[in-house]
């Protein structure tokens, strides 16, 4: 099979994966989320944390919610590491130094996952097991939760009650990311992949770094996560050992984000009000992956920073897949990819992660995207904008712009200072255009919330380590509010009945207008930027 | 089709002094206060600002003619919006006449300047004199020349109760005397209102107005943090940029062209609604219009001609068709109503004859309620089918006709009972099409009668309205508005009657007649001035152009920006990268012509889209999903395409300036 065939072989596999989950995940996740009753286990965690379920709340309360649950979890993640050394499973590793200690929580907090720690080196078992995993998992329920709480603002009417954060925030854990992360372990280790309590294992003599990985190795892909829990990630045999593991970590990135437009279309109660949103991501994300997978088999050497057992389609799909989805798990040395491939990988963060973008959040962003492209074409078809049946005025522009300028705001600002800095050239693998660009990626990976490294780029001083934090915490939790103010204000309005003069949003003209809107949005922001970096690369 | 009427002041418009004192406007628009207004304008300004002093310092071609130009482009977004102001203030100008301070004298016999007259003043005003102020008749009855508003220059009659009581200030009273209670305080009438609406430094952003430019300031911020940016992105590449050159990329991407144009298209969205003889108190209103999901017309005179119109004759045997033709003819040769000549028109036949016209006719009075003719020893009669004794089948024709919506008028000649005329209500020509229309941009029409729900049905079935409301009070129309409100619709209406009044109020758009009682223009947003109900259709394609004016020339501005990349991003950095200079497609000549362009253009661009700001974007009646392909289409792809050409030329001209090329 020439690699060519193989590789569609595998984006074939991975696809019809998809197909098969989607409707039944997907309408699972509507149940969840639209559900009366609590689960046994639920009503026992909401009388120990003492919250009645029943109680909704606000979009402020709601907002409150998030922030206060985020907040107590990077302190407890930041205070984990601190004090690692009386922890069990530390292998003498020590307390984490202070600036990474605050790095690594507010990145695994935010579901970036970005990692300026040596995981073999620096966190013992215990801080992954009981930090780094937890928040895993409830970062990516915080995320499901936002999403739900913006789409109760489409469906509902005249209300200013969004839902209830800490059940949302449970049963996206308990009913939706527990369960498949469990099977996803069990299978993961049923090809290999290793889940061990010791610290090493010897291979013919030599003693390699080994941890509890499949479980962490399943929520870090399902969750969008991305943080390895050995530095290679998913380049590293025991996280990511074949062909076979390659394509279920893929699926497992995937399989949320996309499966959450027909959840989407379930509760908007027009199934093809969801179809049209995966079409838009699934547009984008093949002709991202097209760019990668052309460029890198072009590319002067085409395998080198890529794993032999993967090859340059194995690599380009895992890469597209992590950097479109804000997972930020990698496989390959992006660093080492050609300036068209690498710029892609890049842009595709740019888009602002919702192509389909990470657990929850892709769908919220994208939603924002929509209300901004409703904005335009209400305006051109003579009527006050709308979309979904709710008026799109002053309030909702303003949380929607809000949202969309966060992350170009703190990405730009990052990056700018960080090239000026006399210590970035010290950090700097490559000069010049090359150079740049590993600037440009680092900043975006942490405002997108992404984590992927491009690698190249040494970022454990103290200003990476704290400007990078800052565009992780700005980059989540401004689009946070503004997503949730947003949704409090479409909850407010009632429903504007759909007349022969409102505009169809579920035909290809909206889909080609919502494809428009990301990509100028992502482009006219970062053109100039991308021009000194990847574009002046790929044209020499 | 209605006909438009202009109030004879407003027709000599944008004459040349008119053009003259727009530049001035334009100038003295360049304080900082009135750039304040606009985010995207006050950046231009700044940068303006900023890149003079820097051409001060450092004079060069370069840096002189782009200080220029960023000048030019705030000057040409100061001059659209002056012309603009210039439009509205003809038609300001032209109410404000309306309005001149007369003297009021009171019924205590005090007298006072007009602008200090109360509210529940009385006035006296007699033939000859100006009404000082907004108000009812309550007493007396006089003819009343309006022409000052309307332009219609027939007097109307005003007299006290009634719906006819309603006078506005400045219009002149002919003959008799009047008593005006008055209505509005000084400052407060609707053509104050109005006038604050045309007049650009009065008027209030609308809630529209104000969402767009939160996300133009939006943009404006993304592409000033782009820029800035930039600059530590070029200094760590090794080619720092000169201030000027940045904020030239500035101006180029933030979206000038509409935020240079968004206040003229407002101000000209209110001023064709003046010229169509609509008044209206607030821009919010004029967006409404563009949302309007229901209309609700009234039958008489929006719909049917609202007189009742023969259609048919019903001979009833022995008597021919023939035979009851002649009569009817006969009978309504001298007949003057409306009824009447519609008859003859129906009957055809020659103009009387000599002998015809020596006939007696004898008009319709209460009692007999019948007219008809004496002729010779012929006497001939139609009337109420009362008014006469029927037979059997005679009755059953005359009920058949009543029941389906039609009045019967029975002709006899010398006592026996010819035939029955049927009389209809006939819908206006072009009402169905109308309807059609409006249905296509997803408006439904609801007919508003008093008639019985079968006339109403066969009324509505054949204007081919989308719902009916038969034997209407004024409380069931209220209910149905806000029946149609509950379920989240807009609702548009007219009305002129004080019991109107309510449901004006109610209705999201509410379109009084200027006939109408001042309670029913009070309770309305819009006042018509040529009392024309049908002009709601008009009022909601102006709505709608609104809207579709600013989408599409926002859509337009950011689409530009793409050809602005391709000119200035290989001009600032093919330095110090070479292979950037591919990205240079127009081929302009030098980095300093390339940007220069960019900016020439982007100011240009401004000055070329003035008329269509003014006019506004075409609007045709079609779906949504059409209308947003066609705007999408001209607007986005031209915009794409447009800059690229616009750059490309303009290079070819400014790589002739020595320094430059």
């Amino acid at each position: 099979m020439s690699p060519l065939v193989a590789g569609l072989v595998q984006v074939g596999i991975v696809f019809a994966a998809l197909a098969v989950a989607y409707r039944p995940l997907g309408d699972h996740m509507a149940r969840v989320f639209r559900a009366e009753s609590h689960t046994k286990l639920e009503k026992a965690v909401y009388r120990f944390a003492r919250i009645d379920p029943d109680a909704e709340q606000k979009w402020s309360t709601y907002a409150y919610g998030v922030l206060g649950f985020s907040f107590a979890g990077i302190v407890v993640l930041y205070l984990v590491q601190r004090v690692q050394s009386v922890l069990p499973f530390d292998f003498g590793r020590g307390n984490v130094q202070p600036g990474m200690a605050f790095n690594t929580a507010v990145s695994f907090v935010t579901n970036t996952n970005w990692q300026s720690y040596v995981p073999e080196a620096v966190l013992g078992h215990a801080v992954q097991m009981i930090g780094l995993t937890v928040q895993n998992f409830v970062s990516a329920a915080v995320g499901l939760a936002v999403a739900t709480a913006l789409v109760r603002g489409f469906t509902r009417s005249r209300t200013d009650r969004l839902g209830n954060f800490w059940v949302d925030l449970t049963r996206g854990t308990v009913r939706i990311l527990l369960p498949i992360a469990f099977v996803g372990a069990i299978v993961l280790i049923a090809f290999g992949v290793t889940m061990s309590l010791k610290s090493g294992v010897d291979v013919d003599g030599q003693i390699v770094a080994n941890a509890p990985v499949a479980s962490q190795e399943a929520i870090k892909e399902l969750g969008t996560n991305g943080g390895g829990v050995l530095n290679a990630n998913s380049a590293h045999p025991f996280e990511n050992p074949g062909e076979w593991t390659n394509l279920i970590e893929i699926f497992l990135i995937l399989l949320v984000p996309v499966s959450l437009t027909r959840t989407f279309g379930r509760l908007v109660g027009d199934r093809k009000q969801g179809y049209v949103l995966l079409g838009v991501m699934g547009v984008i994300w093949t002709a991202m992956l097209a760019v990668i997978w052309t460029a890198e088999a072009n590319g002067l050497r085409p395998l080198e920073g890529k794993e032999l057992r993967f090859g340059v389609p194995g690599s380009a799909i895992f890469a597209d897949a992590t950097t479109g989805t804000s997972t930020g798990a990698v496989n390959s040395l992006h660093d080492s990819y050609t300036g068209l491939g690498g710029g892609a990988a890049l842009l595709n963060m740019l888009f602002g992660e919702m192509t389909p973008g990470g657990v929850g959040t892709g769908l919220y962003s994208i939603l924002v995207m929509a209300v901004i492209a409703m904005f335009l074409a209400g305006l051109m078809v003579g009527r006050t904008p709308e979309y979904l049946g709710k008026k799109l005025g002053r309030k909702e522009v303003t949380a929607a712009a809000v949202s969309i300028l966060a992350m170009p705001a703190v990405l730009l600002a990052g990056a700018g200072v960080a090239a000026v800095l006399p210590s970035t050239r010290a950090a700097l693998n490559n000069p010049g255009a090359h150079g740049l660009t590993e600037i440009l990626y680092a900043y975006a990976s942490a405002s997108n919330n992404n984590g992927s490294a491009f690698a190249g780029i040494t970022v454990t001083n103290d200003w990476f380590q704290s400007s990078l934090g800052l565009c992780m915490l700005f980059g989540r939790f401004v689009p946070i509010i503004a997503v949730l103010a947003l949704a409090g204000s479409l909850a407010a309005q009632r429903k504007v009945p759909v007349t022969a003069g409102t505009l169809p949003t579920t035909g290809p003209l909206f889909a080609s207008l919502l494809t428009g809107a990301v990509v100028l949005v992502a482009a006219l922001t970062f053109v100039p930027a991308l021009a000194l970096g990847p574009i002046a690369e790929a044209l020499q | 089709m209605t006909t438009t009427l202009h109030r004879p002041e407003a027709v000599a418009r944008t004459s040349g002094p008119r053009l003259a004192d727009a530049f001035g406007e334009a100038v003295r628009k360049l304080h900082p206060r009135h750039q304040l207004r606009s985010p995207v304008m006050f950046v231009v300004w700044a940068g303006s600002l900023l890149v003079t002093a820097f051409a001060a310092i450092d004079p060069s071609v370069f840096t002189v003619a782009v200080a220029l130009w960023l000048w030019l482009t705030v000057f040409f977004a100061n001059l659209a919006e002056a012309v603009a102001e210039g439009r509205g203030k003809a038609q300001a100008d032209s109410l404000r006449r309306t309005k001149a301070d007369t003297p009021a004298r009171k019924s205590t016999g005090e007298v006072v300047p007009g602008t200090e007259l109360q509210v529940g003043d009385l006035v006296v005003v007699e033939a000859g004199e100006v009404i000082p102020g907004d108000g009812d008749v309550v007493e007396g009855i006089a003819t009343v020349d309006e022409s000052a508003i309307t332009g219609e220059s027939a007097p109307v009659i005003r007299e006290s109760g009634g719906d006819r009581c309603a006078v506005t200030g400045g219009t002149t009273v002919l003959s008799d005397r009047i008593v005006v209670k008055i209505t509005t305080r000084p400052g407060e009438s609707f053509v104050d209102r109005m006038i604050a609406l045309v007049e650009g430094a009065r008027r209030q952003k609308t809630p529209n107005e104000i969402a767009l430019t939160i996300l133009l300031s939006t943009l404006t911020i993304i592409f000033l943090l782009a820029v800035v940016a930039l600059q530590p992105f070029a200094i760590y590449s090794g080619g720092e940029q000169s201030v000027v050159v940045l904020t030239a990329l500035l101006v180029c991407l933030i979206p000038t062209t509409i935020g240079a144009l968004l206040s003229a298209i407002g101000i000209a969205g209110m001023d064709r609604l003046v010229r169509r003889n609509v008044l209206a108190t607030s821009g919010r209103a004029v967006e409404a219009a563009g949302d309007v999901d229901a209309l609700l017309l009234d039958k008489t005179g929006t719909i049917t001609w609202g007189n009742r119109r023969a259609t048919e004759f019903v001979p009833l045997a022995p008597a021919s068709h023939e035979e009851l033709v002649a009569a009817a003819r006969l009978a309504s040769l001298a007949d003057d109503t409306p009824e009447g000549r519609s008859i003859l028109e129906l009957a055809g036949g020659p103009p009387a004859t000599e002998h015809e016209k020596t006939g007696e006719f004898v008009p319709f009075t209460a009692q007999t309620r019948m007219s008809g003719i004496d002729l010779g020893d012929r006497v001939i009669r139609k009337g109420a089918a009362s008014a006469f004794e029927l037979t059997r089948t005679a009755r059953e024709v005359v009920d058949g006709i009543s029941a389906r919506g039609g009045t019967p008028l029975v002709v006899a000649e010398n006592g026996r009972v010819l035939g029955v005329i049927r009389l209809s209500d006939v819908v206006k020509p072009g009402m169905r099409e109308r309807f059609a229309e409006l249905r296509a941009m997803g408006i439904r029409t609801v007919m508003v009668t008093g008639d019985n729900p079968l006339t109403a049905k066969a009324i509505a079935d054949e204007a081919g309205v989308d719902d009916f409301l038969a034997e209407a009070r004024p409380e069931d129309k209220l209910a149905l508005i806000r029946r149609e409100q509950e379920g989240g619709r807009l609702v548009a209406m007219t009305g002129d009657g004080t019991n109107d009044a309510p449901a004006l109020a109610q209705a999201d758009v509410g379109v009084a007649m200027n006939t109408g009682t001042s309670a029913a223009k009070e309770a309305g947003n819009m006042v018509d001035l040529d009392s024309d109900p049908t002009k709601l259709i008009e009022i909601v394609e102006i709505g709608k152009q609104l809207l579709i004016t600013r989408g599409a020339l926002t859509t337009f501005s950011v689409a530009n920006d793409l050809a602005k990349y391709f000119a200035i991003l290989p001009a600032m950095f093919a330095a110090i990268y070479p292979a950037l200079d591919r990205l240079n497609v127009m081929r302009l000549a030098t980095p300093q012509s390339a940007i220069l362009s960019a900016v020439i253009f982007n100011a240009l661009i401004i000055v070329v889209l003035i008329p269509l700001a003014l006019r506004g974007v075409r609007y045709r009646p079609s779906s949504a999903s059409a209308l947003l392909r066609r705007n999408l289409l001209v607007y986005g792809l031209g915009g794409v395409v447009t800059p690229f050409a616009g750059i490309w030329l303009i290079d070819l001209l400014v790589r002739l300036v020595p320094g430059i090329g």
